[in-house]
C-alpha cells in the first residue's frame, strides 16, 4: 500500500464518524430563524428607556455585562503582553535602526493615502457612534489599527517604523485598559456599585448617549487600537525588518 | 417566538460562502489562498448583514480583510526561502 492509501484508510473512518456526528447535530437544530432567547427581547425593549442608547448591543457589552467586558479587555491586554514578551529583541539581535525601505510607486502611495485616511475616518465614526449605530470600541479600535497598518502596505516599512513607536503606543494601551477600571472605580468611590453609570444616562441618538458608557467605549477603543498596532509592529519588526534590511 | 424563513438572498449568499470555503480548502498556492480567505471572509460579512447582525459583520469585516491577511502574509514572507524577493514576484505589496 502506498502512503496515500494508508492515509486514506486512516482518515476515512474518522471523517465518517465526524460527518455522522455533525449530521446528527444539524438534524437536531431548531428551524432557521427560530429564536429561543428571552434576554434579546428584554434588552431590545429596555435598552433605550433605561440606558438611552439606540444600539442595544453596545449597551449590553459595556453596561448589562460590563464587568465581563472588562475581563475580555484584559484578556486582550494579557495576550498582547505575551506576544511582546515572546517577540522581544534578544541581545544578539541588537537595537538596529529601522531599515529605510519605502514604496516608490506614486500610484500605490496615493491610493494608500486615501485608504489610510478613509479607513481612519470610518474607524473614528464607528467608535464615536458606537452607542447609536452598529459599531463600538472593539470594532472601531480594530478598524483604526487596520487603517494604520495600511500605512505599512502603502508607504513601506521605513515610514511605518518611524510612526509606530512604543513610546506612544504603550501609554495609549495602558491608559485604555486602566480607563475602564478607573470609570468603574469612580462609581465605587462615590459610594455606588462598581461601574455604575455616573454621568448617564445621556441623550439618545447623540454622541453623548449612554453617559459613562461613551467613556468606556472610548477607553476600549484606545486599548484595542493600541494593542493591535503593537501586535502589527512586533510582527513586522520580527518578520519584515530583516528582509528589508537585507534588500536595502 | 420569532421564526423567520430563509429568503432567496440569504440562501444564495450561504451557497457562495460554502463555495468560497471549499475554494480556500482546495487552493494550493499560499498567496492565492490568503486572498481567497479574504473573499470568503467578505462573503461571511455579507451573510451577517443579510441575517441582520451588523455588529458581527463589522467585527468580521475589519478582522478578515486587513488584520488576518496582514499577519499571515507577513509570517509567510519571512518563512518562505529567499523571502518576498524570491522568484514569486512582488508578493509583499
Amino acid at each position: 500500500m502506498t502512503r496515500r492509501r494508508i492515509r486514506g484508510a486512516v482518515a476515512l473512518p474518522a471523517l465518517g464518524v465526524l460527518g455522522a456526528v455533525l449530521f446528527w447535530g444539524l438534524s437536531g437544530l431548531p428551524p432557521f430563524g427560530n429564536y429561543h432567547g428571552i434576554y434579546g427581547f428584554l434588552i431590545n425593549h429596555r435598552a433605550l428607556p433605561q440606558r438611552h442608547t439606540t444600539n442595544a448591543v453596545t449597551a449590553t457589552v459595556f453596561d448589562y455585562r460590563g464587568f465581563d467586558t472588562m475581563g475580555e479587555e484584559f484578556i486582550l491586554f494579557a495576550a498582547v503582553t505575551g506576544v511582546v514578551l515572546l517577540l522581544r529583541k534578544t541581545g544578539e539581535e541588537g537595537e538596529d535602526e529601522p531599515p529605510e525601505e519605502e514604496v516608490r510607486s506614486d500610484a500605490l502611495r496615493l491610493f494608500g493615502m486615501f485608504a489610510v485616511a478613509g479607513g481612519a475616518l470610518v474607524a473614528l465614526w464607528l467608535i464615536a457612534y458606537g452607542l447609536v449605530t452598529p459599531g463600538g470600541g472593539f470594532q472601531g479600535g480594530v478598524a483604526l489599527a487596520s487603517a494604520f497598518a495600511l500605512l505599512f502596505l502603502a508607504a513601506g516599512y521605513g515610514p511605518w517604523a518611524r510612526r509606530a513607536k512604543d513610546a506612544a503606543l504603550d501609554p495609549l494601551e495602558s491608559l485604555g485598559a486602566s480607563g475602564y477600571v478607573i470609570i468603574g472605580l469612580a462609581a465605587l468611590i462615590s459610594g455606588l456599585p462598581f461601574l455604575t453609570n455616573l454621568l448617564g444616562p445621556g441623550k439618545p441618538g447623540t454622541l453623548w448617549s449612554g453617559g459613562s458608557l461613551s467613556f468606556i467605549n472610548w477607553a476600549v477603543a484606545m486599548e484595542v487600537a493600541a494593542a493591535n498596532v503593537i501586535l502589527y509592529k512586533d510582527f513586522l519588526e520580527q518578520y519584515i525588518a530583516p528582509l528589508a534590511r537585507g534588500r536595502g | 417566538m420569532l421564526v423567520a424563513t430563509l429568503v432567496p438572498l440569504q440562501a444564495s449568499i450561504l451557497g457562495l460562502v460554502a463555495l468560497a470555503a471549499t475554494a480556500v480548502a482546495l487552493c494550493r498556492n499560499t498567496l492565492r489562498q490568503i486572498l481567497l480567505s479574504g473573499v470568503y471572509g467578505l462573503l461571511l460579512v455579507l451573510l451577517f448583514v443579510v441575517l441582520q447582525a451588523p455588529d458581527v459583520a463589522l467585527s468580521m469585516l475589519v478582522v478578515t480583510t486587513v488584520a488576518y491577511p496582514l499577519i499571515v502574509l507577513v509570517a509567510i514572507a519571512r518563512t518562505r526561502a529567499g523571502g518576498v524577493d524570491g522568484s514569486d514576484g512582488d508578493d509583499d505589496a
